[in-house]
C-alpha cells in the first residue's frame, strides 16, 4: 500500500482567467487593468467597476505586497496533504484592495508576520502557475 | 402587513441518525404545524435554504418538492437556494413573500445530514485525491490549500487579533459560554461544560481556530412557519413578530477580498437597526452565529452591541454574555453545543425564549425582544423578533 500524494485543487482555465494562471511562465504576476481609468481589477470581471470601461487588459504588477493576514494550518484536509502550511492573503503595492490569497514560502512558519513584505515566486503544477509569496 | 413566527418544529438532532433528511424534515415539519395548530391544508408556501444540492447531498439532502410531495401540500408559493443573506434568506423570501400577498402560512425548512456525511475529505466540498478543477470565486483560493472554512475564518481572526489585540482566551468565552448553557438543554449534542483550559490545550486546527472553536456537524430537520398577523389571529401558539430585517451587502462579495476583518454581517446589522425604533440595548437574548467562535465575536460588533473591535473586550470573563449577562448569548448552548443546525437552530431557540419556554435554560425576565445574526464572510442575514 502506497501512502497517497495530495494534488492541489487547481483551477479550471478558461479565456477569462488563463492570464492570470499562466503569466508566471514568463516570471511576471499579471493582473487585467481597466484601460480607461488605471483601476486594477481583481478577481477579473467584463468592465471596470470604477469606470465602466470594458477597455481591459493583463498588465504585470510588480510582484510586491505586505501580508494583510495569514493562518497556519495544522490539520490534514485530505489523506497526503502535509501540514502545517501557511496560507496567507497579501495585499499588493498597487492598489488598496487588491488582494491575493495565497502561500507564504520560503521562510520557518513561526517567522510569518501580518506587515511583513513579500515578493511573488511561482510554483508550476501542471499548466497552472501557483503565485506564491515570500519576504521581499 | 405584518409578519409572524407562528410554529416552531425540530427533529431529533444527532451526530448520526438512522432517519432520512426528507424523515427529519417531516417530523420538524409536523411538529412545527401541531405547534402552530395549522394542518396541513392551511399551508400555502414552502421556502429553504438551500434547497436540494446534488453536488452536496450531506449539507442539503431535501428539495422544497420533496417536502411538498411527502406531505401533500399544495402550494401558491416555493422558493429555495444558495444565493442570499445566509441561512436566514429563506426565512427573508417567506417574509417578502407573504407581505406581497403570495402566501399565508409559509413552511421555512433547513435541513442537514452532515453528522452521516463522514470523514472530512468524503465530503464532496472538500477536495479528494483525484486531480479536480475548480471554477468561480473558488478559484481563487482552494488552489493555496486553503480548502475548509477554518481556514478561511482563521484569516478573519488573525487580523482581528492584530487590529484590536483580541486574544485566545477572550474567543475562548464563547465557545465557554456555549458548553455551559448546552448542559441544560436536553437536545445538546454536548452536555458536559469545559473550563479555559481544555479550550487552550485542544488541538489547533488553522491558527488562531482551535476545536473548540468550530462548530459540530449533525443531522437534524428545523422548521419555522411564517405566517400573515392576520391570518396567524385564531391560532393557538404565541405568534412572535418579524419586526425588522437585515439582507444587506455592500462590501465585496468574497471570502478573501474584503475589507477584513469586516464581513456582510456589518451590512446586515445596519439595515436591520435602520428600520426599527428599538436599539441594540434594548435586546433581552441574542442568538448570534457560531458556526466558528470568531463568527459570533463578529455579529456581536455587526449588530451593535460593542464597537468595531471591542468584542473580544465585551466577552472577557464571560459575564456579560452569560445567562445572567446584560446580553444573554445563545442560551442553548448555540451549534458549538447544540450541534450544526445551521442557522435555523437560533430562530428556533429565539422563538422558545421569547415564549418562556426554555425550561432550564430559559433566560430570566420579560423576555420580549430578540437578535438573530446568521452567516460569515460575504453572506450575512439579520432578524429582529419581537413578543408584542
Amino acid at each position: 500500500m502506497t501512502t497517497p500524494t495530495y494534488q492541489r485543487t487547481l483551477p479550471l482555465l478558461d479565456d477569462s482567467n488563463r492570464f492570470f494562471w499562466t503569466s508566471g511562465a514568463e516570471g511576471e504576476l499579471r493582473l487585467m487593468r481597466c484601460q480607461e481609468c488605471g483601476h486594477w481589477l481583481h478577481p477579473p470581471g467584463p468592465l471596470c467597476p470604477v469606470c465602466r470601461s470594458e477597455r481591459l487588459a493583463a498588465e504585470a504588477v510588480s510582484g510586491l505586497g505586505s501580508i494583510e493576514t495569514y493562518t497556519l494550518n495544522m490539520r490534514s484536509w485530505g489523506p497526503g496533504l502535509e501540514v502545517p502550511y501557511v496560507v496567507a492573503i497579501v495585499h499588493l503595492d498597487e492598489q488598496p484592495g487588491l488582494r491575493l490569497t495565497t502561500n507564504i514560502v520560503g521562510i520557518p512558519a513561526s517567522d510569518v508576520r501580518i506587515g511583513m513584505r513579500v515578493r511573488v515566486t511561482f510554483e508550476r503544477d501542471e499548466d497552472v502557475w501557483l503565485p506564491l509569496f515570500t519576504p521581499a | 402587513m405584518d409578519v409572524v413566527i407562528s410554529g416552531i418544529g425540530q427533529s431529533a438532532v444527532g451526530r448520526r441518525l438512522e432517519r432520512s433528511g426528507l424523515g427529519l424534515t417531516v417530523d420538524a415539519t409536523l411538529e412545527a404545524l401541531a405547534d402552530a395548530g395549522l394542518e396541513v391544508p392551511d399551508i400555502d408556501g414552502i421556502a429553504t435554504y438551500p434547497g436540494f444540492r446534488p453536488d452536496m447531498p450531506a449539507f442539503s439532502p431535501v428539495s422544497s418538492l420533496d417536502l411538498k410531495e411527502a406531505l401533500g401540500f399544495r402550494l401558491d408559493w416555493y422558493s429555495g437556494g444558495l444565493e442570499g443573506p445566509a441561512q436566514l434568506g429563506a426565512l427573508i423570501n417567506a417574509y417578502a413573500a407573504i407581505k406581497a400577498g403570495l402566501a399565508r402560512h409559509v413552511v421555512c425548512f433547513r435541513t442537514v445530514k452532515e453528522g452521516t456525511g463522514g470523514a472530512a475529505w468524503k465530503q464532496s466540498s472538500l477536495p479528494s485525491t483525484e486531480r479536480t478543477r475548480v471554477s468561480g470565486e473558488f478559484q481563487w483560493i482552494l488552489p493555496f490549500n486553503a480548502i475548509s472554512a477554518t481556514n478561511w475564518l482563521s484569516l478573519y481572526a488573525q487580523r482581528h487579533f492584530h487590529l484590536y489585540g483580541t486574544t485566545r482566551e477572550q474567543m475562548a468565552q464563547i465557545s465557554l459560554n456555549a458548553r455551559r448553557n448546552g448542559a441544560l438543554n436536553p437536545k445538546a449534542l454536548y452536555r458536559e461544560a469545559i473550563t479555559l483550559d481544555d479550550y487552550l490545550s485542544s488541538r489547533m486546527i488553522s491558527t488562531p481556530l482551535c476545536l473548540f472553536d468550530c462548530d459540530t456537524p449533525s443531522d437534524a430537520s428545523t422548521v419555522i412557519i411564517l405566517s400573515s398577523a392576520d391570518a396567524a389571529r385564531d391560532l393557538k401558539s404565541t405568534p412572535v413578530h418579524i419586526d425588522s430585517v437585515g439582507s444587506a451587502i455592500h462590501g465585496k462579495a468574497s471570502w478573501d477580498q474584503a475589507d477584513m476583518p469586516s464581513m456582510a454581517a456589518f451590512d446586515a446589522g445596519r439595515m436591520l437597526w435602520s428600520r426599527t425604533d428599538w436599539k441594540p440595548a434594548d435586546v433581552d437574548v441574542a442568538l448570534l452565529y457560531d458556526g466558528f467562535t470568531f463568527l459570533t465575536l463578529t455579529w456581536l460588533e455587526a449588530m451593535g452591541f460593542c464597537g468595531v473591535g471591542e468584542s473580544g473586550a465585551f466577552v472577557d470573563g464571560g459575564a456579560r454574555i452569560a445567562r445572567d449577562g446584560v446580553l444573554p448569548l445563545n442560551p442553548h448552548g448555540g451549534q458549538l453545543a447544540a450541534g450544526r443546525t445551521h442557522g435555523f437552530g437560533f430562530v428556533h431557540e429565539a422563538v422558545t425564549q421569547l415564549r418562556g419556554l426554555g425550561g432550564d435554560r430559559q433566560v430570566a425576565g420579560d423576555v420580549k425582544l430578540a437578535a438573530v445574526g446568521a452567516g460569515g464572510g460575504p453572506i450575512g442575514g439579520a432578524l429582529l423578533l419581537a413578543r408584542r
